[in-house]
């Protein structure tokens, strides 16, 4: 290695440190003037709530044990919703490109339920589907399923028309253009598009168990809320920012797989 | 007779909303066996239109394609279409790639795997077998391109001007390779081309066509003289008749 290029490499290295230094100081700081702030009586700690009051919240729920049942049911709600949306969002899609008429009829139905706003929904499908978590994983479901159907087949319908020409010169039928080039080709599409999503079952889900649970974080926030325990809210808060990040990454962790497949 | 393919009549038009293209009307030719013909003509003209019909992605308006004598709907025969841009898939390496075709087709038995081997040492691919198609320079693309036609063994070959993407001096070296591969394997080929150097340098007739509809204008034999030596592309640029055969193409597609 050259003189100039271990001169590059160390200097990334540094900036990549001073960003992630840089980074935790903003979080530590945050933290401490909240905490600080409560302390000194600047702001009402039995509102604004403080790090170290959740962390007791916290640690108090961790042993009598609720702490578990409620992230696990809405982590639960969340990927289930997720794969629901992922296996119907592609599935539909794929039957719309198969049958172009029935995509000319659909279209604009699914232009409508998406630009509609999902929450107004949600009451609906709960008075349907009864205060349970069946209510709750569909509200998920909705908010996400016409923008993913759309996004999809659009991206199916964007194929570069000379490299469907190509696979019929080589003889190819309509199911094997399907999985040997629409579908290879429009996966960067898919998974951008299963990234967002995974944000916003998060969100379905917290709209659903704001209006029909007896568990989860959205109970927690909102009963929370009612009684004026707002540490158990400020908590929720907190886990549900790691909830998603986790998700995030471990989205971004399928994604690396899926490519080296392809 | 002993054409192996010919067209009588062939007649095609495009509809769509906005109205119907006549783009090609009443095309007449035939090829024999093992020749190569070049087709030259205006942009728009048709040229593509009439390859997709010889390769049965569409079906003539009116008029009808034989092969051997048989109506194209009968006939088996296998047709290799090379279309203008290589259309490699990025997501998948050159090898694979090269065998997209026998895949489709459910032919991937070791002779042909062998076969495709053989075809990605013989013309420099090798190396570079295990690599993504952005990788490689336009002339191995083009010869990626052409692998992946030649491995399911066509019978007739279609090129859609192959070799528009590539710069002068690589052009000239690609089309005397593909002109040995034909060669070597003794393919029937039509080759698509706005150059008209190149259509008398590689073809033993040119079809001249007309602007658009398409119509064929004139068909021109080509005989040249290469004293000592194999005909190849680049040395029947300095055949004597050369000069003659350019000028009489030219007027005759600028008429
Ligand atoms: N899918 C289509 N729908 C409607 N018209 C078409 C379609 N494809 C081609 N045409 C028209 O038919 C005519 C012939 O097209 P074609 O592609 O065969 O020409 P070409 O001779 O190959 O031209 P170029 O040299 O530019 O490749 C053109 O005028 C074009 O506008
Ligand atoms: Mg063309």
């Amino acid at each position: 290695m050259s003189e100039e290029q271990s001169q590059f490499l160390r200097r990334q290295k540094c900036y990549k440190t001073a960003v992630t230094l840089v980074r935790a100081l903003i979080f530590f700081g945050f933290a401490a003037l909240w905490e600080i702030a409560a302390q000194l009586d600047w702001i009402n700690a039995f509102i604004f709530s403080s790090p170290s009051r959740i962390a007791r919240t916290f640690l108090d729920m961790l042993n009598d044990g609720s702490i578990f049942n409620h992230i696990s049911i809405t982590l639960g709600e969340t990927l289930l919703s997720f794969v629901l949306i992922l296996v119907f969002g592609i599935g539909i899609a794929l039957m719309l490109w198969l049958c172009g008429p029935l995509s000319d009829v659909l279209e604009p139905y699914f232009v409508i339920l998406n630009s509609l706003p999902k929450s107004a929904l949600a009451p609906m499908l709960i008075v349907w589907l009864g205060n349970n978590a069946k209510a709750i994983i569909v509200t998920a479901v909705s908010v996400a399923i016409f923008g993913t159907v759309l996004n999809i087949y659009t991206s199916f319908t964007g194929t570069d028309p000379d490299k469907i020409k190509l696979m019929r010169t080589l003889g190819a039928r309509r199911l094997q253009i399907l999985t040997k080039l629409v579908l290879p080709a429009s996966i960067n599409t898919i998974i951008s598009n299963m990234k967002v999503n995974i944000g916003l079952c998060l969100v379905g889900v917290i709209i659903g168990e704001f209006l029909a649970a007896k568990s989860g974080l959205g109970y927690l926030i909102i009963y929370g809320s009612q009684v004026f325990k707002m540490d158990w809210v400020a908590m929720s808060i907190v886990i549900l920012c790691l909830m998603s990040m986790l998700l995030f990454k471990l989205t971004d962790i399928v994604q690396r797989l899926v490519m080296r497949i392809f | 007779m002993n054409a192996i393919l010919s067209l009588k009549n062939v007649c095609y038009s495009y509809h769509t909303a906005d109205g119907e293209t006549e783009a090609l009307k009443d095309i007449n030719f035939s090829v024999s066996p093992g020749s190569f013909t070049a087709v030259v003509g205006a942009s728009g003209c048709g040229k593509s239109t009439m390859l997709s019909l010889i390769a049965g992605l569409i079906a003539p308006s009116s008029g009808e394609i034989y092969f051997n004598g048989v109506p194209a709907s009968q006939s088996n025969m296998h047709i290799g279409y090379m279309l203008q841009r290589d259309n490699l898939f990025e997501w998948r390496s050159v090898y694979r790639n090269v065998l997209l075709g026998l895949e489709t087709q459910k032919k991937c038995t070791p002779e042909k795997l062998e076969l495709v081997d053989h075809m990605l040492g013989a013309y420099g691919l090798a190396p570079f077998k295990n690599a993504r198609p952005s990788q490689l320079s336009g002339g191995m693309r083009q010869r990626a391109a052409l692998i992946r036609t030649l491995a399911l063994e066509p019978d007739i070959l279609l090129l859609d001007e192959p070799f528009s993407a590539l710069d002068y001096q690589t052009r000239l070296e690609v089309s005397d390779d593909i002109a040995r591969i034909l060669k070597e394997q003794d393919k029937t080929a039509i080759l698509v081309t706005h150059d008209i150097s190149e259509a008398i340098a590689m073809g033993d007739q040119v079809i001249i066509l007309s602007t658009r509809p398409g119509r064929v204008r004139d068909i021109v034999n080509i005989r040249l003289t290469v004293p000592g030596k194999e005909r190849t592309p680049f040395n029947s640029r300095s055949a004597p008749e050369f000069s003659s055969y350019f000028n009489k193409i030219w007027k005759e597609l600028a008429q």
